[in-house]
């Protein structure tokens, strides 16, 4: 099973052709990673969407013109060069990134109009074939050794740190029966592994200023860098 | 003692607490609220006050207790971690207490999808025995969560809620002793239904000693029809309600008359459980019966302590 991290779903239709109704000159720009792998974005979704619009835009005896064609990456600038030229003859540009990919466009062409045609989900991995879960909320400050490799923080719909609430039932969160109680799962866990004692202690109080709390994040390496930042 | 409340003294006095549950109205007018909190006045040793109960918007649990205070009412202020970050918590625990409520409940709270807001950001800053914890650190360390001094003590009476009903079965003694360290005082248990269960549950707790740390009040609903035994086993959160249940209501003429008397039964087969300091009884949308019920389980007249 191919592997995917940011996990992504198309917008409603009404939603896009709402949003694309000033623009004539539409090209829909799929995204070649993430977003391909979890069928939301791809060469052959931007193809599709593109089929779509033209229908709509038929139907409602407006004109348009549409190209769909795809990046490997939307959120590197060298791969946006590839398509640079081309997309400056577009009115809008229908990304199928996630929430990255269009906000790198933005930031790399700000002449562009740039609209979102998916909306991004998660970081996760394809279960199965069709169904994709969410693993990791990137909180900053990792917790999986605390519970055995299964995050609470994502996982349990009230992010506790302190073992499952009382609306645990037959392994089931209380908000669906579809959904797993993760803190059922790290009991169960940790009792196989003989280490049941470490849900006994009391866990602090979660720092969140190391999430997105703390405003949105950048990491600078130093060691890395091609140039020093001062 | 912690804070000298009613419900303290009752309870380490050794006889069977009582205390009844008031749900806020969906408005600011707490008419009918105060007519019941009058009915049950010497009925009940402390009157429970919920926090936007299942995730839908009432008048507030501090508001209320303000209210119940004006009238000469002890109230014991619910806080869920779902609405509010450590600061509001914590701010709200000094509010409160500057009210003059002495007893608060810690607790997670329903998720907010259940309510009629389902689209709000759930907070979960905190879970609910930080919460306690953080409330408990307060109190006897004149500490803040980050760190900061408290300028003046204040003491408050803290509780908990345990669900026997709730899985894993085996964690949830784990859990009670996680929130007796954490500080709670007094327990407050899911609504009992399942009494074996909860038999099993208390067998374990006394196995552990927890009885002697904590005061366990048992949670009693009377079930005042067959369409709300049947909501409740299907529908809220925690709850879990025996089938042999549904059957005799369903074969009771008079209903409701059956599940009062389910309820006074629960109560008595309570008391006869070693290690239940008391019981709180939710008498959801059917507060009136109350005296009734408290009455005829032979829980009346409540102690009168100086």
């Amino acid at each position: 099973m191919s592997q995917t991290m940011i996990i992504a779903e198309r917008k409603p239709l009404e939603e896009i052709f709402g949003m694309l109704e000033p623009y004539r000159r539409i090209a829909v720009l799929g995204c070649g990673t993430c977003v391909t792998v979890c069928m939301a974005g791809g060469q052959k979704e931007a193809e599709e969407l593109a089929a779509a619009i033209s229908i709509h835009r038929k139907k409602e005896k407006q004109e348009v013109s549409v190209e769909a064609f795809t990046i490997e990456r939307q959120c590197e600038y060298e791969m946006i060069d590839q398509v640079a030229e081309r997309l400056k003859g577009f009115d809008a540009v229908l990304s199928l990134a996630c929430g990255v990919g269009v906000q790198t466009l933005v930031e790399h062409m700000p002449e562009l109009i740039v609209l979102p045609g998916l909306n991004t989900k998660s970081m996760g991995y394809p279960e199965q074939q069709g169904v994709w879960v969410e693993r990791c909320l990137g909180c900053g400050d990792c917790v999986l050794h605390l519970t055995q490799g299964i995050c609470p923080i994502t996982r349990c719909a009230k992010s506790l740190l302190n073992g499952p609430c009382g609306g645990s039932a037959d392994g089931k969160c209380e908000i669906s029966k579809d959904v797993d109680c993760a803190w059922h799962l790290i009991h169960d866990r940790l009792k196989k592994l003989g280490r049941l004692d470490t849900m006994k202690e009391i866990q602090p109080p979660k720092d969140w200023s190391s999430s997105h709390h703390g405003g949105p994040r950048t990491i600078v390496r130093e060691d890395v860098r091609l140039e020093s930042g001062k | 003692m912690k804070a000298g409340s009613n419900l303290e003294k009752v309870i380490n006095s050794g006889q069977f607490a009582v205390t009844g549950e008031l749900g806020p109205p969906k408005s600011a007018d707490v008419s009918a609220l105060r007519e019941h909190g009058e009915a049950m006045r010497n009925y009940v040793d402390a009157f429970n006050i919920t926090d936007n109960q299942t995730a839908i918007v009432r008048t507030s649990s501090i508001g209320v207790a303000g209210v119940l205070l004006q009238m000469g009412l002890e109230p014991v202020v619910q806080m869920t971690v779902r609405d509010r970050n450590r600061i509001a918590l914590q701010g709200d625990l000094l509010g409160a207490v500057a009210l003059g409520v002495k007893n608060v409940l810690c607790l997670s709270g329903d998720h907010q999808m259940f309510g009629n807001e389902a689209a709000a950001k759930g907070v979960y800053d905190i879970d609910s025995m930080q919460l306690l914890k953080a409330f408990k650190d307060i109190r006897d360390e004149g500490k803040f969560i980050g760190g900061d001094e408290v300028e003046a003590p204040l003491s408050v009476y803290l509780g908990a809620v345990a669900n026997p009903f709730a899985d894993p079965f085996e964690y949830r003694v784990d859990r009670l002793e996680k929130k007796i360290a954490a500080g709670a005082s007094f327990i407050q248990t899911q609504c009992i239904f399942d009494l074996e269960r909860f038999k099993r549950w208390m067998e374990m707790v006394r196995e552990r000693g927890l009885h002697k740390k904590v005061a366990i009040l048992g949670g009693v609903t009377p079930i005042k029809s067959l369409g709300a035994a049947r909501y409740m086993k299907n529908f809220v959160s925690g709850i879990t309600i025996p089938d042999e249940l549904i059957e005799r209501l369903k074969g009771a003429e008079k209903k409701k008359e059956e599940g009062l008397k389910i309820a006074i039964e629960t109560i008595q087969q309570l008391r006869e459980i070693e290690g239940v300091a008391g019981v709180h009884i939710m008498a959801i949308a059917w507060e009136e019966m109350v005296p009734e019920i408290v009455e005829r389980a032979g829980l009346y007249p409540r102690p009168k302590l100086a």
